[in-house]
């Protein structure tokens, strides 16, 4: 069956980072030609795409989307998602690269488990695998792990996270910002200081303080990225702030930046739009760590990835098997699924609302995670003759209704069940092949393929 | 009515109905005959996941003096250390047939999950979770309130009750203690505010929840000031968990000693209050530490009697849900009914 399927496709009328269309034809791995509609050169036997909307609303061609934080569970949990469930997910919203974070069974705190999860992606080959090495062995956050030996491994590893975890240990994580610098690596943190969150299951405030829910307050996140913005500044190192929810924790990144701190950050798609108002029926889909905030966050996180402080949103994906939803909120699981959501979450607050052009979205969602991974030789390319074609086509003027059970991932805990999303992925290709097609992935024996950058 | 939950979002109709039944079932336990036929057939199941002696007893004792059978199903632990989750058990009941679940867990929200996660469709009855509500708690504290402050009982307690469709406007009442982990002090102060009471909370800042500021009540960090200037009607004293206050990972205060001098209810404190004032405590008591001996058995305080209502209030409650699904909206109906008589009159 994939050999039967077109490697050369042309897509008409498309727009791309949502400017004037333009016709695209993609073979050999890479956009072959770019131009007016009707001007460039078709190749035979071209697969055609054609955009049936208007100037306006016709479909947009993006860089393929890179998520800097992705949980695809294997080894260990997969009951949950397994490499290859999550990375076919993953194609489905629109991604050509994916970071898996650490927090696997073993954990991926050695060479040799992320070589494994990166041959596993390999050989799925839906998606680029980049794993993420944890910063401590088994992110017990007591001694370093063997970070070069990752970085030097063919997973190649340069994000470094004990995500979940927080490197709350002040001297371990200086050391942690210092080490990885000889490798050009970046300490993703999970800012979650321990003792403040100690039994933690919610926003602490109004809803908390009225539900009986331990709180998780917002100083035991912003308490730990000041300390690492200044951490950083010290030794000179870079820091990437996972997941930042908070209002103050936007205000803090802003401040470092405008300091000269070498600090990215992070916000999730659900961060974007969910409050701790959802956790009033005590629906454990949405119990998340850090936990849904208020509105007034919301507010200020949006503004922040508008005005540049946020520099990427990435999904936390974190799926899990139903019985660890289906019982007590205390008891549950932390974490809800999103790499098919995310980019209409980001499309409905930010591009509907004028907050971002496409081109944004092309930077916060692709070229700014392919930056700070250390990816950006094969990922967030420009969409430009001789890139490879790692694209994603999308439908803005769509909506679907979202829900769990028929997506793709393994696990059902969307935080968007039953809601109406807008925008939806028409075709994801990787280096030039369909992952995706009409909206569904394209299965049949995958390619392969190498990480390019995995060579060099 | 069809479950008992919490009393956040109780009307004040419905809190007053309740408050009703409850008279006229405290009425009927003077009786030497003390059973009531209401319930036959009915089958009440007392599902406990934690620890609790009194509750379980007066919950236990209102089933069956209704004539419902009675199933007691005690799970120690969460459902994680007791290998059959919250859903599982809760499939269990409903294929026996359970009328009404009464349960407390120590996961805030459990109740609510029981009644709404689709997995049973009995009445469910939240006998106290996590710390968010105990609503038959605070009902029973309302009613011992209105018995004493807004009634005229017989010098017995069984008198007739003449408080009967009486809210509790402009009652002061103070709740002292640890409101952080509180139920009883949640949900009190809701259904305090529903009944028109004026409710003042006393604790140490740091026993107190960050978010009060919704709550409709005020927050005082001291009790000689809010005994001496505010002059409630009514002290309740809430019970203090020694082993996890001072220190280690608690550190809410720096000694039970010093938690004792400033919020302990002594018979000094009792002795500022007006002369009608009653003292309150949920149990079970720490003597000494959050109450003296000597406030706690003072002829002023209410405690045990605070127990023997507690019966009548679920009583009230288990017929109130058992008793038809339209009973609750009819019920307020005819209390709406008997105000406008009253104030036709």
């Amino acid at each position: 069956m994939s050999t039967a399927r077109p490697q050369t496709f042309v897509l008409r009328g498309v727009r791309p980072y949502g400017t004037d269309p333009v016709d695209v034809v993609l073979a050999d791995g890479v956009i072959a030609a770019l131009g007016a509609p009707g001007t460039v050169e078709v190749p035979d036997g071209a697969h055609e795409i054609t955009s049936t909307g208007t100037d306006e609303d016709g479909l947009v061609l993006l860089p393929g989307l890179v998520d800097l934080h992705t949980h695809l569970r294997e080894p260990g949990r997969e009951d949950a998602e397994t490499v290859f469930s999550g990375t076919r997910a993953a194609a489905a919203g629109g991604f050509t690269a994916v970071h898996a974070m650490a927090n696997t069974t073993p954990t991926q705190d050695t060479a040799g488990v992320v070589e494994q999860v990166h041959r596993l992606g390999e050989q799925a080959g839906w998606v680029d695998v980049h794993p993420v090495g944890a910063v401590t062995v088994g992110l017990g956050g007591e001694r370093l792990a063997e970070l070069g030996a990752m970085a030097d491994s063919a997973a190649r590893v340069r994000v470094f996270s004990d995500d979940g975890k927080c490197v709350h240990d002040p001297v371990l994580m200086r050391r942690a910002l210092e080490y990885v610098k000889a490798f050009d690596g970046v300490v993703a943190q999970h800012a979650q200081e321990p003792r403040l969150t100690e039994g933690a299951q919610m926003n602490e405030g109004v809803v908390s303080a009225q539900i009986g829910l331990t709180g998780w307050p917002a100083v035991a996140e912003e308490s730990i990225i000041a300390r690492d913005v200044l951490l950083a500044e010290h030794v000179g190192s870079r820091l990437h702030v996972c997941h930042l929810s908070t209002a103050g924790s936007v205000e803090i990144i802003r401040w470092a930046k405008g300091r000269g701190i070498d600090v990215t950050a992070e916000v999730t798609p659900h961060h974007l739009v969910l409050t701790d108002e959802l956790a009033r029926d005590y629906d454990p889909v949405f119990k998340v760590n850090p936990p849904l905030r208020t509105a007034k966050d919301v507010e200020a996180v949006r503004e922040g990835l508008a005005d540049g402080t946020i520099d990427i949103v990435a999904t936390d994906h974190a799926p899990h098997p139903v019985e660890d939803k289906d019982c007590e909120w205390s008891s549950a699981a932390f974490g809800m699924t999103g790499l098919e959501t995310a980019l209409s979450v980001v499309q409905q607050t930010m591009v509907d609302t004028g907050r971002l052009t496409w081109a944004d979205v092309a930077r916060v969602l692709s070229e700014n995670p392919a930056r700070i991974g250390r990816i950006g030789e094969t990922q967030g390319r420009p969409i430009a003759v001789g890139e490879p074609a790692n694209l994603v086509l999308v439908d803005p003027a769509a909506t679907r209704a979202i829900d769990g059970r028929s997506q793709v991932t393994a696990s059902d805990n969307t935080p968007f069940q039953g809601m109406e999303l807008p925008g939806r992925v028409v075709a994801t290709f990787l280096r030039g092949r369909a992952t995706v097609l009409d909206g569904a992935p394209v299965d049949g024996t995958p390619v392969g393929g190498t990480l390019e950058g995995a060579t060099r | 009515m069809k479950h008992l939950l919490t009393t956040q979002d109780m009307s004040k109709d419905d809190a007053i109905l309740l408050l009703d039944t409850s008279a006229q079932m405290a009425a009927t336990q003077s009786r030497e005959n003390k059973k009531l036929p209401t319930l036959r057939g009915r089958t009440v199941v007392n599902l406990f996941y934690e620890d609790s002696t009194r509750t379980r007893i007066s919950f236990e004792t209102a089933a069956k003096r209704l004539s419902a059978d009675v199933i007691n199903f005690s799970a120690k632990g969460s459902s994680v250390s007791k290998g059959e989750s919250l859903k599982d058990t809760a499939l269990t009941l409903h294929a026996m047939g359970a009328d009404a679940v009464v349960v407390r867990h120590s996961a805030s929200g459990a109740a609510h999950q029981l009644a709404h996660a689709g997995w049973l469709d009995a009445g469910v009855l939240n006998a106290g979770d996590g710390m968010h509500q105990h609503p038959t708690q605070a009902l029973l504290d309302a009613f011992t309130i209105r018995r004493h402050l807004v009634g005229h009982v017989g010098d017995d307690g069984r008198g007739t009750d003449t408080s009967v469709g009486a809210d509790l406007a402009g009652l002061r009442i103070a709740i002292v203690g640890d409101v952080l982990h509180s139920r009883v002090a949640r949900s009190n102060v809701y259904l305090l505010h529903t009944l028109g009471a004026e409710v003042t909370l006393v604790a140490p800042p740091t026993l107190v929840p960050v978010g009060v500021e919704t709550w409709p009540c005020r927050v005082s960090y001291h009790l000689d000031e809010t005994l001496e200037r505010w002059q409630p009607d009514a002290v309740m004293m809430l019970r203090v968990q020694r082993e996890r206050m001072s220190g280690g990972s608690g550190a809410f205060f720096p000694s039970p000693m010093e938690y004792s001098r400033k919020f302990g209810f002594d018979a000094r404190r009792l002795a500022v209050l007006p002369d009608h004032a009653i003292v309150m405590h949920p149990g079970p008591m720490n003597r000494g530490l959050e109450i003296s001996a000597a406030a706690a058995d003072h002829p002023r305080s209410v405690i045990v009697e605070q127990v023997a209502n507690g019966v009548a209030v679920r009583m009230a409650a288990l017929y109130l849900l058992l008793s038809g699904t339209d009973s609750g909206d009819s019920g307020a109906s005819t209390q709406q009914t008997s105000t406008d008589e009253r104030n036709v009159l």
